[in-house]
């Protein structure tokens, strides 16, 4: 009774949704849906041959033993990334949260990185460890360490790896922030005089409270690793080498953008979006139920 | 898709209102390129000065972004149905372009079309080879060529101890132990563009094939063939003397090459094109030699390949532009022009009279740098195995072979594995590419 007042007219939350579905249905149904019938097309780059060929891209897909490679590749990144990127910046953010003296100027740098686009921070990284010119390299082989991503794999992925936490440590620090300065500070003190140390303060009052922001995190992480990180693989390792550094929504830019092979590339973004709605779903079933709002 | 149309509404309603005035311009070519830096300046002269000589026609060049960048924006712009006129395409883009029948108007049809003379004997068939047909019908217009020259800093191969420039690959070896041994820890010799190098170059340099049918000139049908024994032979050299950084990994394309300008890697293989970079950084007393070869293989060296790009007219426009874009092609082969071109710019030129002039003017023995990758194109009658190659997917298909290549010198396969893994996978896509290209 009492909500059916709100609206007295039927069409007005429509209309007030109306702009939010438009985008929705613009900038992710229309191209989602465009990308499932491709991935059932063979066609050549110039669109002038296009064949309904059903399955056989994820068939073809299924077969390459580069495309497991690239999946395992693609799991052992984004779990690197996501946790390292979380935990620093909630090490940074716990930091910046105390009283100091030059709070504002050290939380403006912090957020700086996000400004960077993606390909210009893989650029800068790439040339600080590029092997035989890089200036941090220099110094590593100068320790007798023989720094060389171009055809060391762990190196490349270290290097990948580095560039993009460096990159998502900034959002994840502001909404770390906000989330700690959010936490009453009569809670911590009372714990603080039941005589909890700093530590056990953090594990038992802070972090919990924080949970809802963690979790969000999680699942924008989890995104960003899925989607966003091309530009930065494509800008410091091409892939390579030997493509350790493939990951799936690398191999899609490059099958389909560098091969022309659109129809082989729309499968594998079907399988990409497939595993990330999985993956956002698994995490609101399993991993909601432990966050305390 | 209402926007779209509005637009062409909008451009037939501009274009009409233009057509109705008696003053009507002169007509316009859009020339889409992906030059920068000092060879941008050379575009856009060689536009302004052909739009200063005749007023029919107009060429507009405007760049658009690295090679794969241009040929992306160029096939996106014709599935949208408003292609450029010409379309700069880099030399592994070829197949792509030859396999887009409809797409795309080729340059004899052109100038027979508009009647322009045109010889392509008038060219250097090492250059033209490249882009035409087996029948020798050119497809597209040759603009910047460049080869693969091995340069040398002479300076510190005399500290080294190494007196001759090497010519054979033992030799390189030998040449770069002694550099290692003199203080270079990190790199005896080293090279840029891998597979180009070692597979395409190589293999043309040896007259062995890379694949069936003439490297794909003869159809696209073609099966590869560089997991050779002479093949699998040189990368377990490259692999053996990786491990000691006798010989060090250079990457997949150009970015490495300052390791030579640095002074770092006093052997460095990479395109003739890096002329004006190393004269612009190197800080000693450099040279270019010709590529160095097996002495053992029978015919050894044969003659180089090309790379660099090309002028790709698209199909689908009015007679009377097709009129002015050949009239364009017949400006830029003319001999004074080449010759500059040449001398300047450091292409290579693409007619037989601009290098004759060119030697005539004494050029070369002023530049003898610029000389090396001409000696080696014309070195001898190019074969089946030197010619040139086509093959589609050509572009990533680069990547898997220097996957591989990557692989076995970082230990994590034998040579003859890489290259038999190289080989099966490019198959598979060469197979990929045929189902489309019909």
């Amino acid at each position: 009774m009492e909500k059916s007042t709100v609206f007295n007219n039927r069409l007005l939350p429509y209309l007030l949704l109306f702009p939010q579905l438009v985008i929705t249905v613009v900038f992710f149904y229309w191209p989602a849906s465009q990308a499932i019938w491709q991935s059932f097309l063979r066609e050549d780059a110039f669109g002038l041959v296009s064949e309904f060929v059903g399955f056989e891209n994820y068939t073809g897909l299924f077969a390459q033993p580069e495309y497991y490679k690239s999946m395992l590749t693609t799991a052992i990144f984004s779990t690197l990334v996501a946790l390292l990127s979380l935990s620093i910046a909630l090490l940074f953010a716990s930091q910046a949260d105390k009283n100091l003296k030059a709070a504002g100027a050290y939380k403006t740098l912090m957020i700086w990185p996000y400004a960077v686009a993606p390909a210009v921070a893989g650029v800068l990284w790439f040339f600080m460890f590029q092997p035989s010119l890089g200036m941090l390299s220099r110094p590593l082989r100068g320790m007798g360490i023989d720094w060389n991503p171009l055809l060391n794999a762990n190196h490349a992925m270290i290097l990948v790896v580095m560039a993009s936490v460096w990159k998502q440590i900034s959002y994840n620090f502001l909404f770390f922030l906000a989330g700690l300065q959010s936490i009453p500070k009569s809670v911590i003190e009372a714990s603080a005089i039941d005589g909890a140390r700093p530590m056990r303060r953090f594990w038992t009052i802070v972090f919990p409270l924080l949970s809802p922001t963690t979790f969000f995190l999680l699942v924008v992480n989890i995104v960003y690793v899925f989607f966003d990180t091309f530009g930065i693989i494509d800008a410091v390792t091409g892939g390579g080498p030997a493509g350790a550094t493939t990951t799936m929504v690398y191999k899609v830019y490059a099958d389909g953008r560098l091969g022309g092979d659109l129809g082989g590339s729309a499968a594998q973004s079907v399988v990409l979006m497939v595993i990330v709605i999985a993956l956002t779903a698994i995490q609101f079933r399993y991993v909601e139920r432990k966050v305390q709002y | 898709m209402a926007l779209r149309q509005f637009g062409t509404a909008a451009a037939v309603a501009v274009s009409l209102a233009f057509a109705a005035s008696p003053a009507s311009a002169a007509i316009e070519i859009q020339w889409w390129h992906a030059m920068t830096g000092a060879n941008n300046d050379v575009v856009n002269r060689l536009a302004e000065e052909f739009n200063a000589s005749q007023s029919d026609y107009k060429v507009v060049p405007s760049y658009k972004g690295n090679y794969p960048d241009t040929m992306n924006a160029g096939i996106a712009a014709f599935r949208a149905g408003n292609a450029p006129h010409i379309m700069q395409v880099f030399e592994v883009g070829t197949a792509t372009m030859m396999g887009a029948t409809g797409a795309i108007k080729p340059v004899y049809q052109l100038m027979k079309d508009a009647g322009e003379p045109f010889d392509p004997k008038a060219y250097l068939p090492t250059i033209t080879g490249y882009y035409s047909t087996s029948k020798g019908e050119m497809l597209s217009f040759p603009f910047n060529s460049s080869s693969m020259v091995m340069w040398i800093n002479k300076d510190e191969l005399k500290k080294a101890g190494v007196n001759d420039i090497p010519k054979t690959w033992p030799e390189v070896f030998e040449a770069a132990k002694k550099l290692k041994a003199a203080g270079h820890a990190t790199c005896g010799f080293s090279n840029a563009w891998a597979s180009w190098a070692h597979i395409e170059q190589f293999s043309a340099w040896h007259n062995v094939p890379i694949g069936t049918k003439a490297n794909g000139l003869d159809g696209f049908d073609t099966v590869l063939k560089f997991n050779s024994p002479l093949h699998v032979k040189h990368l377990q050299n490259l692999v053996d003397l990786q491990k000691d950084k006798t010989y060090d990994y250079g990457g997949r394309t150009s970015t490495n090459e300052a390791r030579f300008g640095s002074g770092e890697c006093a052997i460095f293989l990479t395109s003739s094109g890096y002329y004006g970079t190393a004269k612009a950084t190197a800080k000693f007393d450099f040279a270019s030699a010709p590529m160095p070869y097996y002495p053992d293989v029978a015919g050894a060296p044969q003659n180089s390949i090309i790379g660099g790009a090309s002028l790709w007219v698209m199909g689908g426009k009015k007679a009377e532009e097709y009129k002015g874009i050949a009239k364009f092609f017949t400006f830029l082969s003319d001999t004074g022009r080449q010759a500059r071109l040449h001398q300047e710019s450091g292409y290579l030129p693409i007619t037989k009279a601009a290098y004759e002039k060119s030697i005539k003017d004494g050029f070369y023995e002023k530049n003898p740098v610029l000389q090396t990758p001409l000696k080696e194109l014309t070195n001898k009658e190019p074969t089946e195995n030197s010619r040139g190659l086509r093959f589609g997917n050509m572009v990533q298909m680069r990547d898997v072979w220097s996957e591989e290549i990557e692989a076995a010198l970082a230990g994590k396969k034998t040579a003859k594995e890489a290259l038999d893994t190289a080989v099966e996978r490019g198959n598979a896509m060469l197979r990929t590419f045929e189902k489309t290209a019909k």
